[in-house]
């Protein structure tokens, strides 16, 4: 579904990403773990064609499609979705006013006609039943005066109301208490299925309890410097990231 | 971002949609003004004498009088002697009496611009009077807005059936001698439309006219003339468009309202004018004095206005809230895009004990544009416990454009509440990221941002404008950040 070959990429002439391999096929959870400033943000941000990077060398294929030469809502409607790890707050916009925007561009990419208002309802009540979300936040502006959670909460929500084949998430459990993170598993896991694919990019180890991925990376660097299964990460959690990056050095 | 810069350039240069000619005869005198020239469009117009007294009056006192050069506005001085005051379609007879006589091609342009004149093609519940260059055209619904005693019909008509309810009430909220534009447009003007509701009416539909220039070098003065009788209500629209011209045109209405106890008068504006090319070639000079008086007690005036076209826009909007218990609002959007400049605001003037006002302007500009708001709230003597509420804000696309804010508040009562809020704000990079990683376009995300940040005016538009409107955003901004 995903594969990225040999991937530099540059923010203000500085390298951060320095060569990065990856497979993901459909049905797969991809965690990426490393240590701060490693790249993984960058490889995240990347992915989905934020233009204050420059892209230095390499290929990134998904499905068919060259993914580098697709503007950032091309790529949304061609099913890859970000949970942001800041995400941002729209003044004005009503939360089902922007749900309601972004889902009808989806679905049009996919040839399916535009929801009503009756029908858009019931499903994003549904969806927030799930993250445990108040209807109350529908008649919020996107976003703004929430608190860390429930911006987390509300990507979420996003995620599955977008149904994407492809879900990057950038360090969605950062500043999360247990039972948010327990939700935001819950939200995650209830997307995986055979066709879809997930790309966790984490700090700690603690969310991978409740998301089990199939593979772990780890980045540092700039670079996948060590992959491994679930086992990979409780390693990690044990051991820290320094005997991998010295084992470089 | 570099990537975003030229799309951005690209939704920006969308093109005015309603700059088409029509090709229609015309009975348009020479340019130029003298006191022959008023006396002949009164005379072509065959009004009664005090109307010619009261244009030769206000000739002679604009004669006296320079432009204001107060606002925050450059304009190129105006040649008055070069501009056609009079300029209407020809009809074969003198003027049509109903909708079958009209010329087809002008009901052409007005179905081109989305306003079927034919009444059994409207929009249930409208009544439009359409004003084509200066003069009248039609106006529909006049039969069953008859059946209620509401008299809603053109200006020369008004002059022709009721000249006792004109002369009683013209220019008695903008004289004559108010201002440099008033009073020429007291002078030349030619048509406009002309509204009564009698006591304890509630008008059964909304009431629109459409202004629409078409001649060359030609001005538009309209004037308007609004009477609410106790305890009746109405709604008014009006919108306006024109053609593109290299050379700007001057458009300089007067608009009076008078609302009597329990009265209502709810009046809205998407004014929509050719705002000129993005070199800032042509686009019309929109001058427009608009008042309103609450005369009788429990009064209430709201003015609603979008405000997206025009090279210049010169326009307040202001309540004279005179009676005691009444209420002033003014609701605004001004948009100013590549060199358009916009100065704009109100005045609300509290003269009576207990009297209200509400104040919410929202500024948007993009590319070269400036936008000003300028408001004066004014509280008299005797006006024991008066309020008024103002928020102003500006949103910016992109670094090259400008908003301004003056606020003037003078107090001369110390029971009166006064508060002013103002903000400024931009659409952000990251702001139009979050919408595009959600699949929207652009244009999608900025005109989502945009009608977010109107909505507190828009909603306090009549349904169908709301929606002329919110579309009329889109394509006059359709995107900038930076």
């Amino acid at each position: 579904m995903l594969t990225i070959k040999n991937l530099h990429a540059n923010i203000d002439d500085k390298a951060i990403l320095k060569g990065i391999n990856l497979q993901v096929n459909p049905g797969e959870v991809h965690a990426i773990m490393g240590p701060n400033g490693s790249g993984k943000s960058t490889l995240a941000n990347v992915l989905v064609g934020r233009e204050e990077y420059q892209i230095t060398q390499g290929e990134v294929r998904f499905e068919d499609q060259d993914l580098l030469n697709m503007a950032p809502e091309e790529r949304a409607r061609a099913g890859i979705f970000l949970a942001f790890q800041y995400p941002v707050e729209i003044p004005g916009v009503s939360n089902i006013n922007f749900l309601k925007a972004a889902l009808n561009n989806v679905r049009a990419a996919r040839g399916l006609a535009k929801l009503d208002a009756i029908d858009l309802l019931q499903q994003v009540k549904d969806k927030m039943q799930q993250v445990k979300m108040n209807p109350d936040f529908l008649y919020r502006s996107v976003n703004e005066g929430f608190s860390g959670g429930e911006k987390k909460r509300n990507e979420v929500l996003q995620m599955l109301l977008l149904e994407p084949k492809l879900a990057l998430l950038d360090e969605t459990d950062s500043g999360l208490d247990i039972d948010a993170l327990k939700i935001v598993a819950d939200g995650v896991n209830a997307l995986r299925s055979p066709e879809r694919a997930i790309v966790l990019v984490t700090h700690y180890q603690r969310l991978l309890d409740y998301i089990v991925p199939d593979f772990v990376h780890v980045l540092s660097g700039g670079q996948i410097i060590k992959s491994g299964d679930k086992n990979l990460a409780l390693e990690l959690e044990q051991q820290g990231y320094g005997w991998l990056t010295e084992a470089r050095a | 971002m570099a990537a975003t810069q030229p799309q951005l350039t690209n939704l920006l240069s969308q093109e005015y949609q309603h700059g088409f000619v029509t090709d229609i005869e015309t009975d348009t005198l020479p340019p130029g003004l003298n006191e022959e020239v008023v006396r002949t469009i009164s005379a072509k117009k065959n009004e009664p004498e005090f109307m010619l007294e009261y244009r030769l009056k206000a000739y002679r006192h604009w004669l006296t009088m320079t432009p204001p050069d107060w606002a925050k506005l450059k304009i190129e001085p105006i040649d008055y002697q070069a501009i056609t005051y009079y300029s209407a379609p020809k009809f074969k007879k003198d003027a049509p009496k109903s909708l079958d006589e009209v010329d087809p091609e002008l009901l052409r342009t007005y179905e081109k611009l989305g306003i079927p004149l034919k009444e059994q093609e409207m929009l249930a519940g409208i009544a439009v009077d359409a004003v084509f260059d200066s003069v009248s055209v039609a106006t529909t619904f006049k039969s069953k807005l008859a059946e209620k005693g509401v008299i809603f019909c053109s200006f020369s008509e008004a002059l022709q059936e009721h000249p006792e309810l004109v002369k009683k009430y013209l220019g008695t909220v903008v004289p004559h001698t108010d201002n440099f534009f008033a009073a020429l447009n007291a002078a030349v003007f030619s048509d406009g439309s002309f509204c009564y509701i009698p006591k304890g009416v509630r008008c059964p539909m909304e009431l629109s006219t459409y202004f629409r220039i078409n001649a060359k070098s030609s001005g538009q003065f309209e004037r308007t003339l609004i009477v609410a009788e106790e305890g009746s209500y109405v709604s008014y629209l009006e919108g306006c468009t024109a053609p593109m011209r290299d050379e700007n045109q001057l458009h300089a209405a007067v608009v009076e309202l008078i609302a009597l106890e329990n009265a209502q008068i709810k009046y809205s504006t998407v004014q929509n004018w050719y705002p000129g090319d993005k070199e800032g070639r042509g686009g019309i000079y929109n001058f427009v004095t608009k008042r309103g008086i609450c005369r009788g007690k429990q009064a209430k005036i709201s003015w609603t206005q979008v405000e997206t076209g025009s090279a210049i826009t010169w326009k307040y909007p202001s309540v004279i809230l005179e009676a005691d218990n009444t209420i002033g609002e003014f609701y605004s959007v001004a948009l100013t895009n590549n060199l358009q400049q916009a100065d704009t605001g109100t005045k609300m003037i509290h003269i009576g004990k207990n009297t209200r006002s509400t104040i919410i302007s929202k500024g948007i500009s993009a590319g070269h544009g400036q936008n000003s708001y300028r408001g004066l709230v004014k509280v008299l003597k005797n006006a024991q416990h008066a309020r008024n509420y103002t928020q102003c804000d500006s949103l910016l696309l992109g670094s090259r454009c400008g908003a301004h804010t003056f606020p003037y508040i003078e107090v001369k009562n110390p029971t009166a509440q006064i508060e002013h809020e103002a903000s400024t704000s931009k659409i952000s990079e990251d702001q139009l990221f979050y919408c595009r990683q959600r699949g929207m376009g652009i244009e999608d995300a900025v005109s989502m941002i945009v009608n977010g940040f109107c909505k507190e005016v828009l909603k306090e538009l009549p349904m169908e404008f709301a929606v002329e409107a919110q579309k009329l955003l889109g394509i006059s901004l359709e995107g900038s950040v930076g």
